[in-house]
């Protein structure tokens, strides 16, 4: 008598966006002399770096880590981005957004509503230059924003380091083309298929670690275009707004001049992921600031560069 | 929750867009700062109606223009399934991006116009999805509305495409007569049209058999790289192969064979990240490590003694022409990317470019330009581990790269070896 037993072939979503996003990791790995992860503390890039050290375990991660320091970060990511580093003994770069202000290489916007969001292009492109990157891990998702549903996993960038939206090279099955010349280099972003909610889960299923902002904790806040921004010298208060203390957690994590909280109680992934399932706006729209300028704010620092 | 990826084809105007923003909104999927930001685009250009096709369209040029440019990815679950939807639109450069699309799917939707009925376009689609090997063909014919939901009109385009369908190679095929505009049979069962019985839309995307496409018989483990920590203490003796399963079941203790080697040895341990696993299937991304120390690099190929793939330098295979700079000529020398195994290849013969429309052939063709699919014969300069395409889509498949621009350029899929 045969034995009488089903087996499911069958993987959960999780899984196999997980086998999807470390057989991408690995491909880069192994066709690249250069690759570089970029790292800036943030939810999304926390779960890329958890599975790129999954991709070559037990080896050490194969490549470094680089973050554009804006300066105007929040000091808890900051933290959690050299804790991580140390932990890892993974190398960090950091290009920083002052030293280019410093240098005169880029100019500082004017106003209370001035943000250096735009000028972390130039420092992370030279940076790209300077240590000759040929491959640059992102950890931007295609549901995040309408031009990043348009982005390829393998994207390629030119000499200038734009992206040409319109003239980007098909990519079928898992064969990704990576063929550059020099001073080209390829962005690439393993977690493209992913969702806001994936990563939440994935999260919590592998208990990824992440900074403190993403859970709750009171902060001094100010309400601005119908956003909660956090309150900081970076920030100078608009006349009629007005400081007061709140129950916040952050849902992305940027620049503090231009990302946004909402209110919440959740100290657990667990009830992170219960409040974005019943939440009715998307990340970008509930808390980036970056976002609202115009219906195409993303494809046009996208086009000069930009993550 | 499974994931299910899914391509959609549709002549202009059929309604791919609304059916796909119908999708999206009755699943609760569209998030209402997105459809504040629609609602106020609609607006500014004088739209009588919220136009959710600005949803999918996100580039400048596309709004400008309205139309859409390339493959958009889109994002949506229900309990059941998550699901990724390459929505491929059907103004430029069409084979092109429906070939891009259909390439991962397991799904293909293509909508007709219950007015127009079965078109040139509708066939071209269907063609593409078989000559893709998509494995599961859904024909939603839409507008029923506009035919007063009248089953004779939904019955006759259903037996004209069958017909049709019978000299492709279509492995399950699905009519659902649905109004994207109003959501009948999109996501909740249509009161007008009791007389049909099927599912819905969503009922079908959620419930289609999916696990059993994948080859679960041939073992194929293409070598992507290897993990050997020399210099960490603890793991001095580790070593490992990383690789995607692209067929088969392993399990530790198997036998295998090594390609190009020939030799065999037995599987030690399976493992991701420290975490050993009983077997390993398709699509799991894992490290093998075997009993033996063999000689092993990228671009071999794991397999089972008993059931090796095909080994070769000549190459029979469907090429589509993906490049609007340049053609595929007889004599062409390009770049292969075939599994984890990068080469050349010398195109040696054009035996005929095929008609996507009529499926005529025509063997006088000098060449193939963008979007024209055609049979080669290639060679290699170094053998490839490969199957027949409809064995498998994995080991069956190529991309052509242009060597001076480094663009792809085609997309092959294996006949066989050629003779
Ligand atoms: N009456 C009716 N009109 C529809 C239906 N689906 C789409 N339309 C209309 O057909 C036109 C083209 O639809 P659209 O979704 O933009 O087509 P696409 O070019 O395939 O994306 C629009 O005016 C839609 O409102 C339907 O089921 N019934
Ligand atoms: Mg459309």
């Amino acid at each position: 008598m045969l034995p009488c037993f089903f087996v499911s072939y069958e993987l959960s979503h999780l899984e196999a966006l997980e086998a999807e996003s470390i057989f991408i990791i690995r491909e880069v790995a192994a066709e690249f002399d250069k690759p570089v992860l970029l790292f800036s503390g943030g939810k999304d890039s926390a779960v890329m770096l958890h599975l790129a050290v999954k991709a070559f375990w037990p080896a050490p991660l194969p490549f470094p880590l680089m973050h554009v320091d804006t300066g105007h970060n929040f000091p808890e990511v900051i933290k959690y981005r050299d804790e991580r580093a140390a932990e890892l003994g993974a190398r960090l770069i950091v290009a920083s957004v002052q030293e280019a202000i410093d240098a005169g290489k880029v100019t500082e916007e004017k106003g209370p509503r001035a943000s250096r969001n735009r000028l972390q292009t130039q420092p992370l492109l030279e940076s790209i230059e300077q240590h000759g990157f040929n491959a640059v891990f992102g950890g931007a998702r295609r549901d995040e924003e309408k031009a990043r549903a348009k982005e390829r996993v393998y994207s390629f960038r030119d000499e200038f380091g734009q992206w040409d939206p319109k003239n980007q090279r098909p990519e079928l099955w898992s064969l990704y083309n990576g063929r550059h010349r020099r001073g080209e280099h390829i962005r690439v972003f393993p977690l493209s298929n992913w969702t806001e909610l994936d990563v939440w889960q994935y999260i919590e299923q592998e208990k990824v670690a992440l900074p403190s902002i993403y859970f709750t904790h009171r902060r001094e806040v100010f309400r601005r275009d119908g956003m909660l921004m956090a309150w900081s010298p970076f920030l100078p208060l608009l006349p009629g707004e007005s400081v007061s203390t709140a129950a916040v957690r952050f849902r992305t994590v940027g620049d503090m001049t231009c990302t946004a909280c909402v209110e919440s109680t959740a100290d657990t992934i667990e009830q992170v992921i219960h409040e974005i399932k019943a939440s009715r706006v998307t990340e970008r729209g509930a808390s980036r600031a970056d976002d609202k300028f115009s219906e195409t704010a993303m494809e046009d620092r996208k086009r000069e560069g930009y993550f | 929750m499974e994931l299910l990826r899914f391509a959609t084809a549709g002549s202009v105007d059929d309604g791919k867009s609304t059916l796909i923003g119908r999708l999206l909104y009755d699943t609760k999927s569209i998030l209402e700062d997105q459809l504040a930001a629609v609602e106020r685009t609609s607006k500014s250009r004088g739209d009588e109606y919220v136009n959710l096709a600005l949803l999918l369209d996100g580039l400048k040029a596309e709004r400008e223009q309205g139309i859409t440019i390339d493959v958009a990815y889109r994002y949506f679950n229900t309990v059941k399934r998550k699901f990724i939807i390459a929505d491929t639109p059907g103004h430029l450069q069409y084979t092109r991006n429906m070939v891009t699309g259909a390439s991962t799917a397991d799904l293909a939707l293509i909508l007709v116009d219950a007015r127009k009925g079965v078109l040139e376009q509708t066939r071209r689609h269907a063609f593409i999805a078989s000559l893709l090997r998509v494995p599961h063909l859904v024909l939603c014919i839409n507008k029923m509305d506009l035919v007063d939901f009248d089953a004779g009109v939904f019955e006759s385009i259903r037996e004209e495409f069958r017909q049709f369908s019978m000299k492709l190679d279509v492995q399950d095929l699905t009519f659902i007569p649905i109004s994207a505009l109003g959501g009948d049979n999109v996501v909740t069962r249509s009161e007008k049209m009791p007389w049909y019985e099927g599912p819905t839309l969503l009922h079908h995307l959620e419930n289609v058999h999916i696990a059993s496409d994948r080859n679960l018989i041939h073992v194929r483990f293409p070598v992507q790289g290897v993990i050997r920590p020399a210099s960490a203490k603890k793991f001095h003796d580790y070593r490992a192969y990383t690789g995607a399963v692209l067929g088969g079941v392993l399990r530790p203790g198997d036998e295998v064979m090594v390609l190009p080697s020939g030799f065999t040895t037995r599987i030690k341990s399976l493992e991701l990240a420290g975490k050993s696993l009983e077997e390993a299937f398709p699509p799991m991304s894992v490290n093998v490590s075997l009993a033996e120390e063999l000689d092993i690099s990228r671009g071999d190929m794991i397999c089972r003694p008993g059931n090796p793939p095909l080994v070769g330098q000549d190459i029979d295979a469907m090429v589509c022409w993906l490049s609007e700079a340049s053609q595929l000529q007889p004599g062409a020398r390009l770049a292969i990317k075939h599994t984890t195994r990068s080469a050349r290849a010398m195109i040696k013969q054009l035996h005929y470019r095929l008609d996507v429309n009529t499926l005529h052939r025509d063997e006088q063709s000098p060449g193939l330009k963008l979007n024209e699919i055609g049979r080669v014969t290639l060679r290699t300069t170094v053998p490839l581990f490969f199957d027949e395409y409809r064995r498998n889509r994995n080991t069956g498949s190529f991309i052509l790269v242009d060597e001076g621009t480094n663009a792809t350029v085609g997309a092959g899929m294996i006949n066989g070896a050629a003779v």
